[in-house]
């Protein structure tokens, strides 16, 4: 069986007397998209920022392509090819769609230690970004404040952002969050054209999204995981159906 | 007088210098953690209450007098303040409000300069509290220092049972972790706010009218221990009492023992000519490298109060 | 930001500033090249603390004693007797970069209000420094005799040479901080100031830009310290007291801290205001604190936007 992209190990995170993540072990397969799904407050935000290295796990450790990176602070786990997208957008507000993504193809490239050349013209930096945000469907807007773009808009760069990067890894922290019908079938389309491209965690509440696009799910109840397969075992779950899936479809 | 003896004197100098510390910053942590605000002009309410006193002392020729009325009066001067600037600022910025406290403190100086002159004014130790006392076997020490250290401890004791045994205390300490969550309490956020600014601005005057007849009371007085009570707020937490607290002590201490002490311990292991140029310039130095190995080592502080 | 509006103002301006000396001239009125010196040397410091205050998004109340620090390198030096010119520029670019590497190494991890009291606490200590040095006047200061010596033919002495040396270096200054700031440094540095979380997470190693603006900001300061030594002969802490940071801050937020030029703009309205209120009265700072108080409430975007066209009303995420 090919070795998983990412590994889990006994993670736990307390926050006070709230066990966020108790005992996590989860694995993520290379090109998969894997869904981690659950009802709010089970931990998954959490799991997903232990991953990333914005929060420090109590005990448990974690591997990114074999390698340990528990301790790995988290500008460098994203040089290893770790990417993510926040659950509340959190991009550039005060820079364009185009720098937004361009700044993030910058930093990638290696250091930002230039300070003659015009960022903006060099074409090694805004000719990615402008493919990137072609591939998110953003092209016509790249010239547009990040702060005047619609929601929709606002996520898909998010995701183009985590994209310039060119990860193995995508951590998705609810994409689909506070769109409307039009804007989630478009994420759906978006995402499923990354599938095989790039290896994807999905967070999601968005039942349509996450039964249409995941190879495998995971569900997480009080930070501990109850169920991990196949969507089809998963849907058949009566423990899960009961937790969670009974709630399936209702708005966040 | 043996070295011990100075080592006691300037240790009772630093604990007494600690407790105005205390005073002064007590009120600019509590407007700083619970209202948010950067009040600079913190300074110029200490320097008001020193020439209220300063001038009623002279007037009715009792400190204990001066010391009722200028209470008072100086609060009336901060709620006016509150009210046409600082009620602004709330929901500014830390810059906007640097910026415009700084504007206070240049008018509120120069008015001070108008109103009493640019002479410093002085004041005199009430007479129940002159001379010195006997601490040990000739150790003499003045009366109305070691006056200022029990009163700073009351102040402290009597802030411990406000904040930690009271209802205001209770919405003071949850204003200072979480404001909002008070706000949606139904908790009058404003009859808080003016509260805990009349409690700083009171103390703050304490502080000017205590020290008035140690120091001399000038315009401007208030910038440098503003600038201290900033390191001891740094060093203590922001929005803690008991983080000024025990800031206020410990800048209190290293700087006065340092000033008296540093030249002299250079001096034995060093040329008298460099110890000489050296060692006040290190003393002064001293509180800001403590400064900056709590922050190194604690970046929100001894005592923080804000889950940031 | 970096628009073509702010271009024109920019070299409109200088060329104005260029004729300076000939219409002081002109009209019998020498004074002015020694006031408008000294503007553009303001200028050129409140240019350096908008590198980090208006890109970086770090305020900081200490970068008067940057400016302190080119005024005791020249003076100090020149007062022992060494009058070359690059000595000069040596002494002002180490000291001040040295300076602004130990500060900012303990400033810079903090951020919001604590960097201002810190930044603030730091500035003040070096004031007391100077205070103390009493062999170089202490408290009152020194005078000295002598220049910078560049070459022969640059005699700083001379009112109008100095103006034009001054108007060189600003132009130079704000040509090579224009640079900066549109180039891959200045747009990480504006990444960090805009969403500090999201720089880091996408891999940006948050520190050490951080510490490079702060450095580079405060060896900009040192020179136009350097310059100032020139133009009063005069060295004193008083320059690095507290005060002077919060001038800084104040042109800096009167000119506009979203633009490269608009520092200049603020250190300009800001000396020229205190002339006039000083030419009124001997209390003209009971007119400038409310006159402060009023922008920062009212204007806060500064004179850069209020010329017309009007400009990129622009919200820049407040501190803290």
């Amino acid at each position: 069986m090919a070795e998983a992209l990412l590994a889990t190990e006994s993670l736990v995170k307390q926050f006070g007397g709230l066990c966020a993540t108790d005992r996590v072990s989860l694995e993520v397969a290379r090109g998969e998209v894997h869904a981690l799904i659950g009802p709010n407050g089970a931990g998954k935000t959490t799991l997903v920022g232990q991953v990333t290295g914005a929060i420090r796990p109590d005990s448990g450790r974690m591997f990114f392509q074999g390698r340990d990176i528990t301790a790995l602070p988290a500008h460098r786990r994203a040089h290893l090819g770790l990417a993510r997208s926040f659950q509340i957008s959190s991009i550039f507000l005060d820079m364009t769609a185009l720098d937004n993504v361009a700044l993030a193809v910058q930093i990638h490239q290696g250091h930002s230690f230039r300070l003659w050349r015009n960022a903006r013209a060099d074409q090694s930096l805004r000719a990615p970004a402008r493919a990137t945000l072609d591939q998110v469907g953003l092209a016509a807007r790249a010239d547009v404040m990040a702060a005047e773009l619609s929601h929709g808009e606002q996520r898909q760069l998010e995701i183009a952002m985590a994209l310039a990067s060119a990860p193995k890894l995508l951590l998705l922290d609810e994409p689909m969050a506070g769109m409307g019908p039009n804007e989630s079938q478009r994420m759906i389309e978006l995402l499923r054209s990354l599938k095989g491209k790039v290896t994807i965690l999905l967070v999601e509440h968005d039942m349509d999204a996450v039964f249409a696009l995941a190879d495998r799910i995971t569900v997480m109840v009080q930070g501990r995981i109850v169920a991990s397969g196949q969507p089809s075992e998963i849907r058949a779950n009566e423990e899960v159906r009961r937790a969670y899936l009974g709630d399936a479809g209702s708005p966040r | 007088m043996n070295s011990w003896t100075l080592v006691l004197v300037q240790a009772l100098n630093g604990l007494q210098f600690g407790m105005m510390l205390f005073l002064f910053a007590a009120g600019l942590t509590l407007v700083l953690g619970i209202m948010n605000l950067v009040n600079l002009a913190h300074g110029s309410l200490y320097m008001l209450g020193a020439f209220f006193a300063a001038t009623l002392q002279h007037w009715t020729g009792s400190f204990l007098i001066a010391l009722a009325l200028a209470l008072p009066a100086t609060f009336i001067a901060g709620a006016v303040i509150e009210a046409l600037v600082l009620r602004t600022l709330y929901v500014r910025d830390h810059l906007d409000q640097v910026l415009a406290t700084f504007g206070l403190i240049l008018f509120l100086n120069e008015l001070v300069r108008i109103v009493w002159g640019a002479t410093p004014l002085y004041m005199s130790i009430p007479p129940a509290l002159r001379g010195a006392v006997a601490l040990l076997p000739g150790v003499e020490y003045p009366i109305y220092r070691l006056a200022l250290i029990a009163l700073g401890l009351a102040v402290a004791l009597f802030l411990y049972v406000l904040v930690g045994k009271t209802r205001l205390g209770m919405l003071i300490r949850a204003g200072a972790s979480n404001r909002e969550m008070v706000e949606a309490l139904g908790v009058d956020i404003r009859l808080l706010f003016t509260a805990v600014f009349g409690i700083g601005a009171v103390l703050a005057a304490l502080a000017g009218i205590l020290v008035g007849p140690i120091l001399s009371v000038e315009s401007g007085m208030g910038d440098g221990i503003l600038i201290l009570a900033l390191v001891v707020i740094v060093i203590g937490g922001i929005g803690s009492i008991r983080g000024s607290f025990v800031a206020a002590i410990v800048v209190g201490l290293v700087d006065t023992m340092g000033r008296a002490f540093l030249p002299s311990l250079l001096a034995a292991v060093m040329p008298a000519v460099i110890a000489g140029a050296v060692g006040p310039a290190l003393a002064s130095m001293l509180i800001y490298v403590v400064m900056a190995i709590v922050l190194f080592v604690r970046p929100q502080g001894l005592f923080p109060v804000r889950s940031r | 930001m970096l628009t073509r509006r702010e271009g024109a103002i920019c070299t409109v301006s200088m060329a104005a500033l260029a004729l300076v000396p000939l219409l002081a001239a002109a009209a019998g009125e020498p004074f002015y090249i020694g006031f408008v010196a000294r503007i553009m040397i303001f200028g050129i410091a409140a240019v350096g603390l908008n590198f980090i205050l208006g890109f970086g998004g770090m305020v900081s109340f200490g970068h008067a004693a940057f400016v302190g620090l080119g005024v005791y390198a020249v003076g100090l030096a020149v007062h022992h007797g060494v009058s070359d010119g690059f000595v000069h520029l040596g002494l002002v670019v180490a000291l001040s970069a040295f300076a602004a590497f130990v500060i900012g190494a303990v400033c810079v991890r903090t951020s919001g209000l604590y960097f201002i009291m810190i930044t603030l606490a730091f500035a003040q200590f070096l004031y007391f420094v100077g205070v103390g040095l009493k062999q170089y006047g202490g408290d009152d200061g020194l005078t000295f005799r002598g220049r910078s010596d560049f070459a022969a033919w640059l005699d700083l002495a001379d009112a109008v040479t100095f103006y034009y040396f001054v108007w060189a270096i600003l132009a130079a200054v704000l040509f090579v901080v224009y640079r900066f700031v549109q180039s891959r440094f200045g747009m990480a540095l504006r990444g960090i100031r805009s969403n500090e979380q999201r720089i880091q997470g996408l891999g940006l190693p948050v520190f050490r830009y951080r510490l490079a603006a702060f450095v580079i900001s405060g060896v900009i300061c040192g020179i136009a310290g350097a310059l100032l030594a020139n133009l009063t002969q005069f060295v004193s802490p008083a320059y690095l007291h507290w005060t002077r940071s919060g001038d800084l801050l104040v042109m800096v937020i009167m000119g506009g801290f979203a633009s490269v030029f608009g520092p200049v703009l603020g250190a300009a309205l800001l000396l020229v205001l205190e002339e006039l209120l000083s030419s009124y009265t001997e209390h003209w700072q009971l007119l400038l604190g409310p006159i402060l108080i009023l922008v920062v409430l009212f204007a806060k975007q500064g004179l850069m936007s209020a010329l017309p066209p009007a400009g990129l009303q622009f919200k820049i995420r407040g501190h803290g």
